[in-house]
């Protein structure tokens, strides 16, 4: 399983890239996509509010299961990827690249030093 | 501890992701659901369903057994023909939904749900009392399930008998890759044509004949599939689940099986309850819907609501139609609101969504 060592993730099963200007990128893991197999359908509904880090922002539909989706840290959602509304199996192909679901600009920074290492996350899913 | 099916090595060749399936350890996909959905529709697709359970009534007095169990006419069945049917209980709730298929005049294999082995086992043996012999065969069988618009030539390269040929609901004796004694059954579940490959393990390399099968079907395109697709393809070809859309609290009457019963073969087990229900009027029914929202996938277990804001009752299968691209579902509403083209809600999470109710299958086979 795929898992970059730059980035921080959540129990939640998603991925932040900090980049490096006080906003993030988030998307779901290479193990989640797996887990959750074909995805059908992705609704990000609070693009533009500021959302409270464990506070839902969306759902995404796999044909199986459905899954909330979880603030990593506290912000506000700039934009979502919307190339998703069409294909929503970009993230199957590609969870860590355009397969991404939002940009958060951070309301508190610190929140980044919480998120799990690599190491953390690959221990949880184990 | 799960058990595997004779085809598990094969799996673990394909790489298949692998689920807990009423006590067997079955694939549940390949490479993704909606692949193998559409290869089956467009191509063929292969299945190891070997987990179904097969169960054998023989003797002078089997068929006078089967007509009893069974709500279906099983004397009507020439050896070489099999029959969908139900087992109906005293108060006329389903048992088991199953194949009846025909060997000889006294001898009768019902294949059954794999959930239900054990609990359709007793049940048979009561309602037997001694009068034939019944086997529980389940662990001697393997079962291969070939389907889609493809299947009957992939099959033809693997056979100088002619599948093509066998009629639907039929099923003949076949050497196939050089295995001889393969009953071939134009049967399915997914709503195209196809077969139904039962092979006995004492005389067939099962993980041999998936291989070949494979080879065979490659050019024409086949793919293994899983229990995932499976499942949606049964559901949007309108085949209803035991477990989900038919248990021991619905009737034949309600979940749209009343073709089935045949009232003048006899008594059977449920008759009388199941008369006085269709004197009474049948008062809900297993319907199908169509969300009109693009992509709203109805789920198991969400509220089905009427244009008042009353529960008309719940969703039992649920998925999204790769071939409508529409969510669809299943489930029993009143019947005064069960008439095809009615509109209802279905409350998918905490919002709801303007649905119609459609006639069964969502998907129609091109013929």
């Amino acid at each position: 399983m795929n898992h970059p060592k730059e980035l921080k993730y959540t129990r939640e099963h998603e991925w932040i890239r900090d980049n490096g200007d006080g906003t993030v990128t988030v998307g779901v893991t290479d193990f989640a996509q797996n887990e959750l197999g074909d995805i059908v359908f992705v609704e990000i509904d609070k693009v533009g509010e500021s959302v409270d880090k464990d506070d839902t922002f969306g759902t995404v539909e796999a044909v199986k299961t459905v899954s909330e989706l979880y603030m990593p840290l506290s912000g506000e959602i700039l934009e979502w990827n919307e190339a998703l509304e069409d294909e929503p199996e970009l993230i199957n192909e590609d969870p860590y690249g355009k397969g991404w679901m939002i940009k958060i600009k951070m309301s508190d920074p610190a929140q980044i030093e919480e998120l799990l290492t690599v190491d953390a996350y690959n221990e949880i899913i184990a | 501890m799960l058990k595997r099916t004779p085809l598990f090595e094969a799996h673990r060749t394909f790489h298949a992701k692998l689920v807990d399936f009423s006590g067997y350890e079955m694939p549940l996909q390949y490479k993704g659901i909606k692949e193998e959905h559409l290869a089956v529709r467009n191509r063929a697709g292969m299945f190891d369903v070997s987990h179904m359970g097969e169960i054998l009534i023989r003797g002078e007095r089997a068929l006078e057994v089967v007509q009893e169990l069974t709500v279906n006419n099983a004397a009507l069945l020439k050896a070489g023909q099999s029959q969908y049917s139900v087992m109906c209980l005293d108060n006329g709730g389903i048992v088991d939904d199953l194949l009846v298929y025909c060997l000889s005049g006294q001898e009768f294999m019902l294949v059954v749900n794999a959930s239900n082995i054990e609990k359709d086992f007793n049940w048979i043996m009561q309602v037997n009392d001694g009068r034939a012999e019944v086997s529980d065969i389940s662990e001697e069988i393997a079962l291969i399930a070939v389907q889609g618009p493809e299947a009957v030539s992939i099959m033809q390269k693997l056979t100088r008998d002619k599948p093509g040929d066998i009629p639907m609901f039929e099923f003949r004796s076949m050497e196939v890759s050089d295995y001889d004694n393969i009953l071939v059954s134009a049967t399915g579940y997914t709503g195209e044509r196809g077969f139904e490959l039962y092979c006995n393990i004492r005389h067939v390399n099962v993980c041999d004949l998936w291989e070949n099968i494979m080879v065979a079907g490659e050019p024409n395109g086949i793919r293994p599939c899983g229990l995932g697709a499976r499942d949606t393809l049964r559901l949007e070809a309108g085949l209803a689940l035991y477990g989900s859309d038919l248990t021991e609290d619905h009737t034949p009457l309600e979940a749209g099986l009343s073709w089935l019963v045949k009232w003048d073969k006899g008594s059977f087990m449920g008759k009388d309850a199941l008369l006085a229900q269709k004197s009474r009027g049948v008062s809900r029914r297993l319907c199908g819907f169509v969300v009109q929202d693009e992509r709203r996938i109805p789920r198991s277990g969400h509220a089905i609501i009427g244009t008042d804001g009353e529960v008309l009752g719940n969703v039992t299968s649920g998925g999204l139609s790769f071939m409508l691209d529409r969510g669809i579902a299943m489930g029993y509403i009143p019947t005064e609101h069960a008439e095809a083209g009615n509109s209802v809600m279905i409350r998918i999470r905490d919002k709801e969504y303007p649905s119609e109710v459609v006639r069964l299958p969502f998907h129609k086979r091109k013929k």
